[in-house]
């Protein structure tokens, strides 16, 4: 115990050693560049290869780190889809329209639209769109810094956010937009060497059936129960009746998908370690009941009850929070802490009520009973896990597993090369436990349980596990959405572009982009085996997978953990950084002096600045919040949507279509956000999120990409056409 | 936020060459990327045949899809420096801008 606590404690040391190091030199650099002549001279100066490395630092936000190698831990080749998303939209920024943008003289989205026309409808809806963005994609990255913080400081996920966005609103309040390109250099150049390292530690480690994390945590077998098929109330075989008793069941959605969750009474000893300690197993983990030592010592010896007879009801006399009330007698029984301990024969039990899958068994006649994990929020505000109290020691525990190995349940295959690594796992014959997880309520209470399902390996390394490709048309259009969306997304953001044009010649451009694009590249094959490294080590946390790829380096190394966490965390800043930044300044420049014509003087413009850059940041912080636990690339996939359906048609037809007008630039904007974001609200993933059912959203998917952009499209170009004479009379 | 670029840069013969490779090469990475979407919403379990070493089509054409996508940069980059040297740097090139940038002054006395 000493010894962890000594290696947490200098994970936390080297942390905040490395955050403090990035934030000084993001200072001393900003201080420094204050000028526009000083920032972008130090841009010329840079090689090329260093400000590409910069770029990959820029690129590679939480979503990239933190989001897709959740997604790859916990729906396998799904997540890789959007590292080939995010990294093909590079390729349309650079081919189609950086060169276009730089001829046109402007560089970003609304200096070019408004040098054009000088249109006030352009400056707003332009200005909104970045607004709109950037929060989009400040969501992600502050629900990263809230997944970072609780592993390794044990901060719950909203004191997580908050202190994110607090040190950033007091960043961009004090030393404005200091990111350098030296800083992102450094953050972009740390996470491919250390995700490299990770990824080697991977394949050394190889694939095993009993995954132990190096000999660090115990493996643990979840089990299987067996009951008879069509008996009500449900029958158990005679070696499971003896510890297990069925209470009920729980039924959730319809037809195929339904899902039935068997309520049991799981009767588990309560027990002495060889230190004398009172102990109760819960699966993998042991809880340690000093604290209340001594009662079950008294409950043990003798029997202490003090029992009343009321209308000839026998009741016991138990204290429950520091009070005496009465209890229904169940023998000799105690209750501490809410919990009810019984003595049976000199021994102690408590009954934990738990909650197991119901799936086929192996003949018709049977019903298997799969373990699950559980939490359960009762009515008081109390939170139990596995049918105790949630405490220190009593969390959701890591899973993520390989059951069988080329056919084999039992089998270890030692260090393996890259490409051995994923065509063991590609395999046919080698099987994978996954989780998901369902809601519903028992009660009062509200359950979420989180069961496993097992995948074999070609399901694991082809798409459709996320993504419905094996239903009907419209199921898959998802996908399809997603892909469009993460295609042309990546020009249509706002912060993307800017960089292309910070050093000093246009082929200094292109190179820097090169090397960014094979750092980029190499960073993204590197997720796959970080995700799947996490998938088949059981360090998934079943409630949130952004955490899938620091854990798995927790899993070879605290100080490689707490390197990993820091370098995420400095990202998460950085970012969050840029887009507070862009975002204050689509309101105090675009919006107030622009579109307002408030004719503010410098210091009214910092001040405006400001002040919208603390109301951005608290809106951040607040949906950072409300997000808690959704993967953080999906997340980042909406705003590609956004970005891709408000902006990019706006773009590509100023750059390519000469009858563009300034109204049809405004519509296309104006309907690219309200059906790109009314899609994400009425989405079945949204759904969930506002405690319903998937299946009573009323649209059948949830990316808006494929819907979206043509509808920005198809607007342009309708209301260009139709506002075609009235420029040209203008024009006369 | 500054949105300008490092340096000043002055007359680019090379711009529409640089468009329209842009635009061609963009076709071509297009192609290929939807390529890997109409597989996957045709038939996906085609994306489990195994093709070298045991690995998938998946993994092969989506590792494919980034190297090939560092290829064409590359490409591009080398095609684009090229023209910008022979139409941009070339004596013939740099007596053609001096006399519109003369052109343009002359103009801007007016």
């Amino acid at each position: 115990m000493m010894v962890l606590a000594q290696v947490q404690s200098l994970s936390v040391v080297i942390f905040f050693i490395f955050v403090a190091f990035v934030l000084g030199l993001s200072f001393y650099l900003g201080r420094r560049a204050k000028s526009a002549k000083g920032y972008f001279a130090a841009g010329g100066e840079i090689p090329y290869a260093v400000n590409g490395i910069a770029f990959a630092g820029d690129y590679l936000s939480a979503a990239s780190f933190l989001g897709i190698c959740g997604m790859i831990a916990t729906v396998g080749y799904d997540g890789y889809l959007y590292s080939i998303g995010y990294l093909a939209g590079w390729i349309v920024a650079l081919f189609v329209v950086a060169e276009p943008m730089k001829r046109l003289g402007k560089y970003t989205f609304a200096d070019a639209l408004d040098a054009k026309f000088n249109s006030k409808g352009i400056q707003l809806a332009a200005a909104i769109s970045t607004l709109i963005v950037s929060i989009c994609y400040l969501i992600p990255q502050m629900v990263g810094a809230g997944a970072l913080v609780k592993p390794l400081l044990g901060l719950d996920h909203a004191w997580g956010v908050i202190m994110v966005g607090s040190i950033v609103i007091f960043i961009v309040a004090t030393a404005g937009m200091a990111s350098t390109t030296w800083v992102q250099f450094l953050k972009g150049g740390l996470l491919i060497i250390f995700s490299t390292v990770i990824a080697i530690m991977v394949c050394h480690r190889g694939l095993d059936t009993k995954p132990d994390q190096g000999g660090t945590v115990p493996y643990y077998e979840y089990k299987t129960l067996t009951a008879q098929n069509g008996t009500s109330p449900l029958k158990l075989s005679e070696a499971d009746a003896k510890d297990y008793q069925v209470l009920g069941q729980k039924t959730i959605g319809e037809g195929d998908k339904a899902l039935t969750f068997v309520k049991l009474s799981q009767r588990v000893e309560v027990k002495k370690d060889e230190n004398g300690v009172w102990i109760v197993p819960l699966k993998e983990r042991v809880i340690h009941l000093e604290t209340i030592g001594e009662a079950l010592d008294r409950l043990v010896k003798s029997d202490t009850r003090e029992t009343r007879v009321i209308d000839g009801e026998k009741y016991t006399v138990i204290e429950l929070n520091g009070r005496k009330v009465l209890s229904l007698d169940e023998g000799n029984m105690d209750v501490i802490d809410g919990v009810k301990y019984y003595e049976e024969g000199g021994k102690i039990y408590i009954h934990i009520t738990s909650w197991w899958k119901r799936s086929a068994g192996a003949t018709e006649n049977d019903v298997n009973l799969d373990e699950t994990q559980w939490v359960t929020a009762r009515p008081d505000g109390g939170t139990w896990i596995n049918g105790e109290p949630q405490s220190e020691e009593n969390q959701l525990l890591q899973v993520g597993s390989i059951t069988e190995l080329n056919g084999k349940t039992d089998a270890k295959s030692g260090p393996v090369g890259p490409f051995e690594f994923l065509a063991e796992l590609s395999r046919k014959d080698t099987r994978i436990r996954t989780w998901k997880s369902a809601n519903f309520e028992d009660g009062q209470d509200k359950v979420t349980v989180y069961y496993p399902v097992i995948k074999s390996g070609n399901q694991i390394m082809t798409p459709g596990q996320k993504f419905p490709l094996r239903e009907g048309w419209i199921k898959k259009m998802d996908f399809a959405s997603l892909m469009l969306a993460l295609f042309f997304g990546t020009a249509a953001l706002p912060h993307i572009l800017i960089r292309y044009y910070t050093v000093r010649t246009p082929a200094c451009a292109r190179k820097s982009t090169i090397v960014a694009i094979a750092a980029i590249g190499f960073f993204y094959i590197l997720t796959m085996y970080l995700g799947l490294g996490a998938m088949v080590n059981r360090v998934v946390n079943p409630a949130s997978d952004n955490m899938s790829a620091p854990l798995l380096a927790k899993s070879f190394n605290s100080v490689l953990f707490a390197i990993i966490s820091a370098i995420a965390f400095a990202t998460v800043l950085g970012t969050v950084s840029g887009l507070i930044v862009a975002a204050s300044g689509a309101v105090a420049h675009d919006i107030m002096d622009r579109f307002g014509n408030l004719k503010m003087n410098e210091k009214q413009k910092v001040t405006a600045g400001k002040l919208a850059a603390f109301t951005v940041g608290l809106v951040a912080i607040i949906l950072g919040i409300v997000f808690k636990g959704m993967n953080v690339s999906y997340l980042v996939g909406w705003a590609f949507a956004v970005a891709a359906s408000a902006n990019l048609p706006a773009i590509l037809m100023l750059l390519f279509w000469k009858k563009t007008t300034a109204g049809g630039i405004v519509a296309s904007i104006i309907v690219g956000i309200i059906v790109a974001v009314g899609w994400i609200l009425l989405s079945p993933q949204m759904f969930e999120r506002y405690g319903k059912l998937a299946s009573d959203a009323p649209l059948p998917f949830s990316s808006p990409g494929i819907v979206a952009i043509p509808a920005s499209f198809i607007t342009l170009v309708i209301v260009s056409l139709l506002t075609q004479k009235k420029t040209a009379a203008a024009k006369a | 936020m500054l949105h300008e670029p490092a340096a000043p840069t002055g007359v680019d013969h090379a711009s529409a060459y640089k468009t329209r490779l842009g635009v061609v090469l963009f076709i071509v990475y297009a192609l290929v990327y939807a390529g890997f979407v109409a597989i996957s919403l045709y038939d996906v379990t085609i994306l489990e045949s195994i093709l070298f070493c045991g690995l998938n089509l998946a993994v092969v054409y989506g590792f494919g899809l980034i190297v090939f996508a560092l290829l064409m940069a590359l490409v591009y980059s080398g095609f684009c420096t090229r023209k910008e040297r022979e139409l941009n740097e070339s004596p013939k090139a740099k007596k053609s801008i001096a006399k519109k940038a003369g052109r343009a002054k002359k103009g801007g006395a007016k």
